[in-house]
């Protein structure tokens, strides 16, 4: 267990940080006078400015000031926010992303070209007038010489803002900052010892500001605490900003001012404070903890220590249960079941805690989808459906990639250009469907466009001339698009921009199949294509049906089982010219998983049959004992075991022992092949 | 880690050591020495669960400390015939590196002898002819007592596990 070094924390929220920066500067897009959302993004850039100095992430505050610059002149109304600024800091926006991955790195003249272009954007003045400023936020702005104003600001920040984590020594240099200084202490209202909270704020300021900065500046320095905040500012005359401790500053708080500011009231003794004595005050800064402690960051590794800690508990458990069934102990049956009834909710609450919203996976896409826009001379729409619907994390980092890549397919090979949409009596804007939703135990996946659909004949000609089908090979409609999963198949034309970056489809096929999910195509030519991936709620634990087949156990994950039946002795017999039963009229090839296996042991009497199912295809597995219902820790197999393609994992019994999990989709593809083969046979 | 990465590196490893640990063990009469720093643990035998379709050299899997692990049998690797077990058979699990990532792997043999150190002076590599092993398979040979300890090379064995089960002729 590793803990949190500074700097990867400050990564993770420069990250968070720079995402909403360009959520807000994709909105602006649309709407380019929208003062709030230039309001967001100054406060981003500003943030990442400010704690990117902080940990030592100099040149990133350096770059990141021009930004900020730019964006305080457009929030103070100088410029106009133009697509060629918002385009700009986007390109920006990915250079101080490459600032946080790799401060020491040279990144050439990269940060210059872009300042230029920001430059161009507002006009020429903002980069060239504040170069040397590194890391020093606040300090230096770039306003040109104006007359010295004389501010006096009183401020009193709200009793909890401690508590906050807002340090008003903070807010005190940064006034410093901006000119000569003067400031004062009210301590008029600390209260007695014995009424005295040392976590509240009891102190106001009374500050007097020489500075040629103006007012916004002084803003901008209480930019995050203004909203709860009492202030006053007002601009006086020289005289009387020279003269500023009033008569009535007690001698204590005078020398506390001037000297440093400090939380005088801290090293008061906490423990003698008796509870009572503060009762309404406790209030506010509970209620507004508990509002900020709503998220907490975890390690996704501290995340995986548990569950595995909890896969533990769960298969000692069932070991438990299995005992006390076993026994005539009544006591220790009543504990047995009541901790199987907590072992099955923290599990159920493990699994909750893994689950993220697809929301942070989609809203990546907005930029890719703009990005290729302009790239493209397409017009395309974003639609995103069933935003919070949860994945398991992994899932989702797992996921970005492939979807990046069918996102860009669908844009690429998809959409067709305006002129062709219209000619096609289509509308001008091409629309990119990105969609999730909950469907059992998986969560469905898809990526719809409206533009030409896939070209099945150009799919057929390229994969007969790259020899993975014999010229006129009948094949199915949708084994046809499968094709498209095959490696190195690519239908574009041309190799453009967007293709050939290194994922291909056979990757992102790869990447779903590791995650033990499907994916499933439907084209209508000249209408679109939807691509659809089908992906487990979670990669650690599963229900699934204990079967054994000769000695050895399987489990087969219960979201794939459709039904069981016995296999008649007729059936039995009968198979060995045809390989399938009829159920309710429809055929169901089965595989006989003892053959399958090698097992060489002779068959029970009366074999089931397991029907599984993955989406449309359905396959009977004969096993020789339906055991139960398990709820399975899915451990994964050693690269040692890579090739066995019929397991998907492995899980641990309440004995102890290792049961393997069975791959439902490779099973299914088997059993096609082997009906395919019957077929050929005749 | 390191000690993954070192796995079945004698060569290297006398490079900057004079003598190195090991753990003997024995396989059908003969003694072989695996590095004492990749032995995790010495057990008893546990059952086993076979894995249908697999390479014959890793046919199963165990269950180690709550981890799902693989069953390597040395004797196929090196054209040995299989055998049952005996009261003095052992699974030892050591830890090697296999494709960057460190993999926990039982073996399987016939009796766990001792820890023991040899020293580079009494190795020699694998002899070209009279050795019916596939010299690749082996780092080199220690001469102790008038008898040959026989260092396997595991990164070889485990990653050409492809036509380790069809062992040479």
């Amino acid at each position: 267990m590793s803990t949190l070094d500074p700097v990867a924390v400050f990564r993770m929220e420069a990250a968070e940080c720079l995402e909403a920066i360009e959520a807000g500067l994709l909105d602006l897009t649309h709407d380019l006078d929208n003062k709030d959302l230039v309001d967001a993004v100054f406060r981003g850039l500003h943030t990442l400015k400010g704690s990117g100095a902080m940990f030592g992430f100099e040149a990133l505050a350096a770059f990141t000031h021009h930004c900020e610059t730019a964006f305080d002149r457009v929030r103070k109304g100088e410029v106009a926010a133009t697509s060629e600024l918002v385009a700009a800091v986007l390109s920006a926006q990915d250079h101080m992303r490459a600032l946080v991955d790799q401060p020491d790195a040279d990144h050439g003249d990269n940060g210059n070209t872009l300042l230029a272009q920001l430059q161009a954007a507002v006009g020429g003045k903002t980069a060239a007038a504040a170069p040397a400023v590194l890391g020093v936020p606040a300090a230096v702005r770039e306003s040109p010489a104006k007359k010295k104003n004389n501010w006096r600001i009183r401020f009193s920040l709200p009793a909890n803002s401690m508590a906050n984590g807002t340090n008003p020594l903070g807010l005190l240099d940064e006034l410093r900052d901006l000119g000569e200084c003067t400031v004062r202490a009210d301590t008029s209202a600390i209260p007695p010892l014995d009424e005295f909270t040392p976590t509240e704020l009891y102190i106001f300021w009374d500050v007097t500001l020489i500075s040629e900065q103006d007012r916004s500046a002084i803003d901008d320095v209480f930019i995050f605490v203004l909203d709860d905040m009492e202030i006053s500012v007002e601009e006086i005359d020289g005289a009387a900003g020279a003269i500023p401790a009033p008569a009535e500053a007690k001698p204590l708080s005078a020398t506390a001012a001037t000297a440093s500011p400090a939380p005088v009231p801290a090293p008061a003794v906490p423990e003698f404070r008796p509870v009572e004595a503060v009762p309404a005050k406790r209030e506010a800064p509970a209620a507004s903890q508990a509002k900020a402690a709503e998220n907490v960051r975890v390690p996704a590794e501290r995340l995986d220590e548990l569950m595995d800690r909890v896969g533990e508990l769960v298969i000692a458990q069932s070991r438990l249960s299995q005992l006390a069934s076993a026994s005539a102990d009544i006591a220790l049956r009543s504990v047995s079941e009541e901790i199987e009834r907590l072992s099955g909710e923290l599990r159920d609450t493990m699994m909750v805690l893994r689950m993220v919203p697809v929301a942070t996976l989609f809203s990546r896409f907005r930029r890719l989808v703009h990005d290729l826009a302009r790239e493209t001379g397409k017009v395309i729409e974003l639609v995103t459906e069933g935003e919070t619907t949860e994945v398991d994390k992994t899932v989702i980092e797992r996921l970005a990639d492939p979807l990046v890549h069918l996102v860009r397919n669908s844009i690429d090979h998809g959409l067709e250009a305006p002129a062709e949409r219209l000619a096609a009596g289509k509308s001008e804007a091409g629309t990119v469907t990105l969609s999730a939703r909950q469907a059992g135990g998986e969560v469905i996946i898809s990526i719809k466009d409206d533009g030409r659909g896939i070209d099945r004949e150009r799919v057929r000609a390229k994969a007969e001339s790259s020899g993975l089908i014999h010229p006129g090979q009948p094949l199915s409609d949708s084994e046809l698009l499968q094709l498209i999963f095959a490696p190195g198949f690519s239908t574009a034309a041309a190799i453009t921009n967007l293709s050939g970056r290194g994922v291909g489809m056979d990757v992102v096929k790869k990447t779903v199949e590791a995650l033990r999910g499907a994916i499933d195509i439907v084209s209508v030519p000249g209408q679109g294509s939807e691509v659809s991936l089908r992906i487990p709620l979670t990669l650690a634990i599963i229900d699934g049906l204990l079967v054994r087949v000769g000695s050895g156990r399987y489990v087969i994950p219960l979201s794939a089982v459709e039904e069981c039946l016995e296999l008649s002795l007729e059936e039995d017999l009968r198979s060995r010219g045809r390989s399938f039963i009829s159920l309710r009229d429809s055929l169901v090839p089965f595989l006989r998983l003892r053959d399958l296996f090698r097992t060489g042991t002779k068959p029970d009497v009366h074999q089931k049959v397991v029907v599984i199912s993955t989406g449309t295809e359905r396959v009977g597995l004969v096993v020789d004992q339906i055991i139960g219902d398990h709820q399975t820790v899915i451990k994964s197999m050693s690269k040692l075991h890579n090739d066995v393609a019929t397991f998907s994992g492995a899980t641990i019994l309440g004995d102890g022992s290792v049961a393997l999990i069975l791959d439902v989709g490779h099973l299914v593809a088997a059993g096609q092949q082997q009906e395919a083969q019957l077929r050929v046979a005749g | 880690m390191s000690a993954a990465a070192t796995a079945g590196r004698f060569d290297n490893h006398w490079n900057y050591a004079e003598e190195v640990e090991v753990l003997t063990f024995d396989l059908n009469g003969e003694t072989f020495a695996l590095e004492a720093v990749i032995v995790q643990e010495i057990l008893d035998l546990l059952p086993e669960t076979a894995v249908p379709g697999s390479q014959p050299f890793v046919a199963s899997v165990i269950n180690f400390r709550g981890k799902v692990i693989p069953l390597a049998d040395l004797r196929l690797a090196f054209g040995m015939e299989a055998a049952e077990a005996t009261i003095d058979s052992r699974f030892i699990v050591i830890e090697i590196d296999l494709q960057g990532e460190p993999t926990l792997v039982g073996l399987r043999t016939d009796k766990v002898n001792e820890v023991t150190t040899l020293a580079q002076t009494a190795s020699e590599a694998p002899p070209s002819v009279g050795m019916r092993w596939r010299a690749d398979y082996i780092n080199c040979l220690v001469k102790r007592g008038g008898e040959f300890i026989i260092l396997p090379n595991l990164q070889a064995i485990f990653s050409s596990r492809h036509d380790a089960a069809g062992a040479v002729n």
